[in-house]
């Protein structure tokens, strides 16, 4: 099986789901890039990422819809469609912008089937690039995800791999519900196995990373690596984890986390997001909640601190849950 | 231009059930009746009319908070509405709507919208699905003289323009926004002038005749539907009520409110028509109105009898699958 990134896999999954439905089309800022400039070359870019280059060549203007820079919009195009039948693809280039449209997705897109008493469908999936890494700075580098994860109406997604984030790309152009799909960027140049055809991974199913017996660890997008290689690295100290990435937050696979837990006693969770209201908490409350007899330890919450993200290469470093930290958290449930 | 004569009465049926709707609905709010807020249409019904006498089902309207109009006027149930209003779960949306929120997508009806200017960019979208699908369909947004300052308004209507789709944008200036003037929230002296720079023609009507909205929507929709990308149509017309029910209208001028109902009624305009070409007799249209009234009280009727919702229901609808593991 060939190797790939996770930007050619969700690429891959956009050509595929685009061959195979013609009612998928992708819509955003330069999805394409080039219109109406000297050079002519429209379709060279292919959106600032890469992540739908190739789709303006192979299916054309009609469905590779490059837009003015107008997140409402676009948000609104894709929701609009999606409602009289068609499955967009919309692209929000950075999460962050989410500051620009948030009335389209939460207030609109995520509560059409409710308001209108379960009497519309509006198949729309938003793609942002999401999370720290790349001193972007406090308006390029938010994950976003955890807030809108407390949207009901809304799906929220978060591929950790290459190989998640194809199957979950289909999934979510299938799914019937809006899908926010969180792409974390600093995964798109990290590769694994990914098959060539198409196949789904459900939502609600978390993913075992590895499996142990001392501690259960939850993370969530680019933590996922860096818990893993925590994890790995305590092996050589007789210290052996489960660790659990719900690959979506909404819906939540509660059952994975509680079942590992009761095994375990012990609980670290990991995310990229500042600590309140965020998926630490809500994932720490759902244990104290529902498997507080199982605890043997008070849970840690490895994330953020509560700051906007900095700009100099060392603070962001020190900003971001590294590996020591976790390492570190684990430990401590085991003190 | 003329007008087959079941096309006028029936234009003159929806305009009479749009005003006693919204009567009604006013008096069943003072009555303790229906709950929450309530934005009613009564004055405008011609601009409603005008436009969609020249929709088909397959066509799209996205609304507003003031929807009641637009949503009868593309051929929602009144009986559905009314006991949606009431909040029963044998409405429209099952009680989860209300009134800001009533929705039938059968009749292309994309929802009354509770945020100002949040149908817009909606409404381009279903206009982008018809010019993909080249199915010569047209998509309608109605919004207020309030939406015109939203920047949602004009991401949409330049998207329109640039994407080139079948979009109509009806904005309907009935000169306040809650309780502000639009001399005061506008800050340009041509509104009309300052649309058609996004680059689209703009056709202005008579919010209070029926006859000027639907020459001036007819050539909006022709425009769009011929594939030259989107069109507007601006009316001017007058809220007969406040902003909400409720709304003490302190903004208002001594005597506007009469005036407004003496010398803007789109009802009465029609009638005067009527009695000047002798297309439908005096008689006649006391027929229909006879007629909607016994629809509007059976309406009413049938949402006091509706069956109430139950807690069970309060999760249901939210999502088509949600499958959590």
């Amino acid at each position: 099986m060939a190797e790939k990134t996770m930007r050619d896999a969700i690429n891959e999954a956009l050509h595929q789901a685009m061959a195979q439905d013609d009612s998928v089309f992708v819509i955003g800022e330069d999805v394409a890039g080039c219109n109406g400039s000297p050079s002519g070359d429209v379709g060279a870019v292919g959106g600032v990422f890469g992540v739908t280059g190739g789709l303006y060549k192979a299916f054309g203007p009609n469905r590779c819809i490059d837009t003015p820079i107008s997140e409402s919009a676009i948000v609104g195009a894709a929701a609009g469609a999606a409602l009289v039948g068609m499955r967009p693809v919309a692209e929000i280039m950075f999460a962050d912008f989410i500051g620009v449209c948030m009335d389209q997705i939460v207030n609109q897109m995520g509560k059409f089937r409710y308001m209108f008493g379960g009497k519309s469908k509006c198949p729309a999936v938003i793609r942002f690039a999401s999370g720290g890494g790349f001193s972007a700075a406090g308006q390029h580098s938010q994950s976003m995800y955890q807030v809108m994860t407390s949207f009901p109406g809304l799906k929220v997604v978060i591929p950790s791999n290459a190989y998640d984030a194809k199957g979950l790309m289909l999934q979510a152009i299938a799914d019937d519900d809006p899908v926010l799909f969180f792409e974390p960027k600093a995964l798109y140049q990290e590769a694994c196995e990914v098959p060539d055809e198409m196949y789904t991974i459900p939502f609600g199913e978390a993913g075992f990373v590895r499996e142990g017996d001392d501690v259960t660890v939850v993370a969530f997008g680019q933590m996922v690596n860096r818990a893993a290689a925590a994890i790995d690295a305590l092996e050589g100290e007789g210290i052996s984890c489960d660790l659990i990435d719900p690959r979506t937050s909404s819906p939540l696979d509660e059952g994975a986390i509680l079942e590992s837990v009761e095994a375990t006693g012990r609980l670290v969770v990991v995310d990229e997001s500042p600590p309140r209201c965020g998926l630490t908490a809500d994932i720490a409350g759902l244990a104290a909640s529902k498997a507080f007899h199982s605890l043997k330890a008070p849970v840690q919450q490895v994330c953020a601190p509560h700051s906007p993200t900095p700009f100099s290469p060392e603070l962001e470093a020190a900003y971001l849950p590294s590996v020591d930290k976790i390492s570190a958290a684990i430990k401590a449930t085991l003190a | 231009m003329s007008i087959p004569r079941d096309r006028l009465e029936r234009a003159y049926r929806q305009m009479k059930t749009i005003r006693e709707f919204e009567e009604r609905t006013h008096a069943e709010i003072m009555n303790g009746q229906i709950a929450g807020f309530t934005h009613l249409y009564t004055g405008q019904e011609a601009n409603a009319v005008g436009v969609c006498e020249h929709l088909n089902d397959e066509d799209t309207i996205i609304s507003t908070h003031r929807g009641h109009g637009h949503c009868i006027a593309k051929g929602a149930d009144v009986i559905g509405m009314m006991k949606e209003l009431f909040g029963s779960s044998e409405g429209l949306c099952k009680g989860k709507g209300g009134s800001m929120h009533v929705a039938d997508m059968e009749k292309g009806i994309l929802g009354a919208n509770g945020i100002v200017a949040g149908g817009p960019p909606i409404s381009v979208g279903a206009a982008l699905a018809a010019k993909i699908r080249n199915n010569g369909r047209v998509a309608v947004s109605f919004s207020g003289d309030g939406s015109v300052n939203q920047g949602t308004c004009f991401e949409a209507m330049n998207l329109a323009v640039v994407l080139q789709v079948p979009a109509v944008f009806v904005i309907e200036n009935n000169y306040y926004s809650e309780h502000t003037n639009i001399s005061y929230a506008v800050g340009c002296d041509d509104l009309k002038a300052r649309t058609e720079g996004f680059g689209f023609p703009v056709f202005v009507a008579d919010g209070a005749d029926f006859f000027s909205v639907y020459e001036a929507a007819g050539k909006a929709i022709e425009h769009a539907r011929s594939g030259n990308g989107p069109a507007g149509v601006f009316a001017e017309t007058g809220r007969f009520h406040g902003h909400f029910v409720g709304d003490p209208q302190a903004y208002r001028a001594e005597g506007e409110l009469d005036d407004l109902r003496e010398n803007s009624c789109c009802l009465k305009n029609f009638r005067a028509k009527m009695a000047q070409t002798g297309e439908i007799s005096a008689a006649e249209l006391d027929a229909i109105d006879a007629e909607v009234m016994a629809l509007i009280e059976a309406s009413v009727a049938a949402a006091k009898a509706a069956p109430r919702p139950t807690a069970e229901q309060v999760t249901q609808d939210v999502y088509i699958n949600y499958g959590a593991a």
